[in-house]
Order: C-alpha cells, then structure tokens, then sequence
C-alpha cells in the first residue's frame, strides 16, 4: 500500500492477468445497470406527466414549484411516445429489480467480505495528502496502485460506496415514500410526499451524473479490459508504460 | 493511456451506446408484456404485508391544507340527466347499492348525510405527481354496505359514474380490504362546503391508500360483485381498461 508521503513508483513493465470481480459482483453489476438503465427513461416519463418539482406535503399547479422544466424528449423517454401508463409498467417492474438486488448484493457482499475487503474506506485514504496524491495520478490517466492493482483507488470506493450505500437506497426509499400505500412516516421522513418526489429527482440526477463519470472513467481506462472483467472476471493489470 | 486503440475502442463504445438508445425505442412494442405487468401484483402483496390492511394514511391538521385543491378528470358530466339532477340540488339524486346485496338500497343524499359520519384531512395523490390536501366528510363504505348487507361471496365493490369518457360511464373498483378500510368514505363536502360540481358532486369515493383515478366522482351506482370479469373490459376501472393503468394503485 502506497502512503501518502512517498513518491509515486517507478513503474514496472509487467503484464498479469489477475480474477478481479467475481460471479455475483459482476451478475449484480449487469443487472443493476439494466434496472438503471430502464429506471432513468421510464421516471423522465413520468415525470413529463407533470414536469414541476415542489417540497412539503401538497403541491399541485396552483402552489410554487422550485423547479419546472420542458418534457424530456422521445429519445431520452421510455416509452418513446408519451405513455404515462406504459413508464409505470417499465419502472415499477425495474423498483423490484433495483430494491431486490441490491438487497441481495448487500447480503451476499457481507457474506464473502467483498463489502468489507474492497469497499472500506480508510481514514487515512481521506488525509488531504493521500486524496492530492491520488488526484495527481487520476489526471495523469494512471488509476491503479503498481503494487496492488486489485484494489480500487479511494475515488472510486467513495464512488461506488456512494452509490451502494446512499444514492440507490435514497432512490428507493424517496420512490417508496412518494406511494400512498406506503408508511406515512416514510414520507415524513422526507418532509412530505412532494419533497421526496424532489429528492427522487434529485438522486437520479446525482446517478446520472455518476453513469458520465463511470463511462468515461471505463473508456479511459480500456474498455475491453474492463469490460472483459466484468463479463469474465478476469482482468488485465496496467502495462505501466505512461510515460 | 489514451491511445489509438482505446479511442478507437471508446467511438465504438459511443456508438455501441446510440444503438442502445435505438433498443430503447424498442423497449415500446414491450410496454404491456405481462412480465413487466406482473409487477402490479408483487407490489400489491408487498404494500399489504408491511404496512398492514388496516394502516391509515397519514391525515394533516387543518392549516396544512392546500390553499386550492385543483379540479382534475371530469370537470362536468354535462350530460342532459346529469344537469338536471344538479339544477335541483341533487335532491332527486339517488345512490343505488346493489349487486351481490341482500337489500339492495336507494339511498337519497338526505339519508346519506344522516348516516354516522366521518371527516378526515388527507393528501389526494395524483398518478401525473401532483398532491393536494383537503377535508373531506362521509360516512364510511363499510356503514352502507352493512346496510345493504353484502353477501359472502362479493369480492369487489364497483363504482358506476355519471360523466362519461368518449361515451363511457366512468367506473372504478376496489377489493373488500380497501372496501371495508376506516378511512374509505363515501364524502359529499370538501373543506366544509357541499362537494362543487368539479370535485364529483353529489357523491364520491375515497379510498386514501390509493392513486387519484380510483377516486371515482358523481357516484350513481355501487355494485357488490364476485369478479370484475364482467366489468367494463375485465381490469376493473376505466382507465385501466383504456390506458392499462394499474387496478392496485398504491404506488
């Protein structure tokens, strides 16, 4: 493990295949890009039924909207053609997919220590220094530790923890507390129904946001290496010939 | 790192992703698949086993009303019979109860407001988002269908409207659970006043765990029936028949 006082290693020419992600991590990863991948269009559709934001309890179109935006375009919607009826098919489906496998992902994660091994965030990866030093690296393109090019780089454990542990569940419980079937305090939880339907919108702006990144981070790094790791678990360690 | 081969490889991966988008459009022709349908039901039984059938639904203090509560679906049922009935106050208005009933009833909105009432401040939730919060006062379903007598084997309670869409009486439906909730009433004012013509006077359902459109207005006829089968196209309600909205609409 590098610290945060030395200087970044002289790399080593090396090339070595490691087993990065195993079955389930990468059986979750695949099905939750699909559940997000549906989730997003099919709550832009929804959303166009009635494209204004508001927080507390009530609001409808004589009370002040924080936000009001046009309806999202055919491209970006699912359906393509407005449907409200046919969106809540796509996403209430979707809800189940996304809640139920990140709760399965959560268990088994804590179960073979995946959570615990490769998503502990160390104190001392947030010191000023180690996040500078890592940041210098990310610019320079280089992501992975020479001497344990296994483990994610703090950007991308506060990333994907991020992700795991606050914006997904955020998303499902502000979606639950938006249905009327649903425990009253959960919406109270959130300050009432509309502002948890803000706070829905806001999270998936927040995992839109994050799918930009990923993607770009992905092309950046090699994107037949790493999405070879991610279909077949097997991955290729840098080269380490940046110069 | 940022080589030919991976710019190469990242235009692909751009292009990979504008076909995906043109996948999506075909997500379109599986909108009604009844994989994607079956969801309704595994959300119905998940609602119901964490929160109870008996959970209320939050209500609010008065100033937490909203200072306008919009109108929304039929604004008027315009029709000849219906105008009539409002031109005299709905006095020769009529609630029939019937179907699977052992008295079926004609109830005059008179008896309907000498019935034990119930009043409740609770958030209307529209499918579209939007939500509003007023008073509403009825007695409860579950007084008239006692009084009616309800047979063992109904299963549904079925609301038949007076406005009409492109023709169709309106019509809407709920299990005996909802049917039977404390909270289910059969209101005729808003915020203290007499039901307005906008919000479905004389009569309308609520059914406060539940979506807008199950909310049905200018009720005419409640029918007790074993299936819903028989009711209009078979799922239950009207926009359920004409747009495929959810019959369970607690989410």
């Amino acid at each position: 493990m590098q610290t945060a006082m030395e200087p970044i290693p002289e790399p080593r020419i090396e090339r070595r295949t490691v087993y990065r992600h195993r079955l389930f991590t990468r059986l979750w990863h695949w099905i939750n890009a699909l559940a997000i991948l549906i989730l997003i269009p099919s709550g832009l559709m929804i959303f166009n039924a009635h494209p204004r934001l508001y927080w507390g309890h009530y609001g409808a179109n004589f009370d002040h909207a924080w936000l009001e935006l046009p309806r999202f375009p055919g491209w970006a919607t699912i359906p393509s053609h407005y449907s409200l009826a046919g969106a809540r098919h796509w996403h209430l489906f979707f809800a189940l997919v996304l809640g139920f496998g990140l709760l399965a992902y959560l268990i088994v994660g804590l179960i073979n220590r995946h959570i615990q091994r490769d998503l502990r965030i160390r104190t001392r990866d947030l010191a000023p220094r180690a996040l500078w030093t890592d940041l210098k690296a990310h610019l320079a393109l280089r992501f992975h530790d020479p001497h344990d090019p296994r483990a994610y780089n703090i950007f991308q454990k506060l990333s994907y923890a991020g992700v795991i542990f606050v914006l997904i569940p955020l998303l499902i419980a502000s979606g639950l507390a938006i249905s009327p079937g649903m425990w009253p305090w959960l919406a109270d939880l959130f300050g009432g129904r509309q502002s948890a339907r803000s706070v829905h919108f806001i999270a998936m702006a927040g995992m839109t946001l994050f799918l930009v990144v990923h993607l770009t981070l992905v092309i950046l790094a090699g994107p037949i290496n790493e999405v070879r790791a991610m279909i077949t678990g097997r991955w290729r360690a840098p080269e380490e010939d940046h110069s | 790192m940022i080589t030919r081969r991976n710019l190469l490889v990242g235009t692909g991966a751009t292009l990979l992703v504008g076909t995906g988008a043109t996948l999506l459009a075909g997500c379109d022709s599986f909108t009604d698949n009844p994989a994607l349908l079956s969801a309704e039901d595994a959300h119905l039984f998940l609602q119901r086993s964490i929160t109870g059938r008996a959970a209320l639904a939050r209500q609010f203090r008065p100033e937490q009303r909203s200072p306008i509560f919009r109108v929304n679906g039929t604004a008027n049922p315009n029709t000849p019979e219906y105008n009539a009935l409002a031109a005299n106050r709905f006095a020769d208005w009529r609630l029939r109860v019937d179907g699977l009933v052992t008295r079926p009833l004609s109830l005059s909105l008179a008896q309907i407001q000498s019935l034990p009432q119930r009043a409740q401040i609770t958030r209307h939730d529209c499918v579209e988002g939007w939500s509003a919060i007023g008073k509403w006062q009825g007695p409860r379903l579950e007084t008239v269908l006692q009084l009616a007598g309800i047979r063992d084997t109904a299963r549904y309670i079925v609301f038949h409207c007076a406005d009409r869409f492109g023709g169709t009486p309106y019509y809407e439906s709920i299990d005996l659970i909802d049917a039977f909730h404390p909270q289910t009433l059969l209101a005729w004012t808003l915020n203290d006043a007499y039901l307005s013509v906008g919000h479905g006077a004389p009569l309308r359902l609520r059914v406060e765990r539940q979506l807008g459109y199950k909310q049905a207005k200018y009720i005419m006829r409640i029918e007790a029936v074993a299936s819903l089968a028989a009711v209009g196209a078979g799922k239950g309600g009207y926009w359920e028949d004409s747009n495929g909205y959810e019959w369970y609409a607690g989410i």
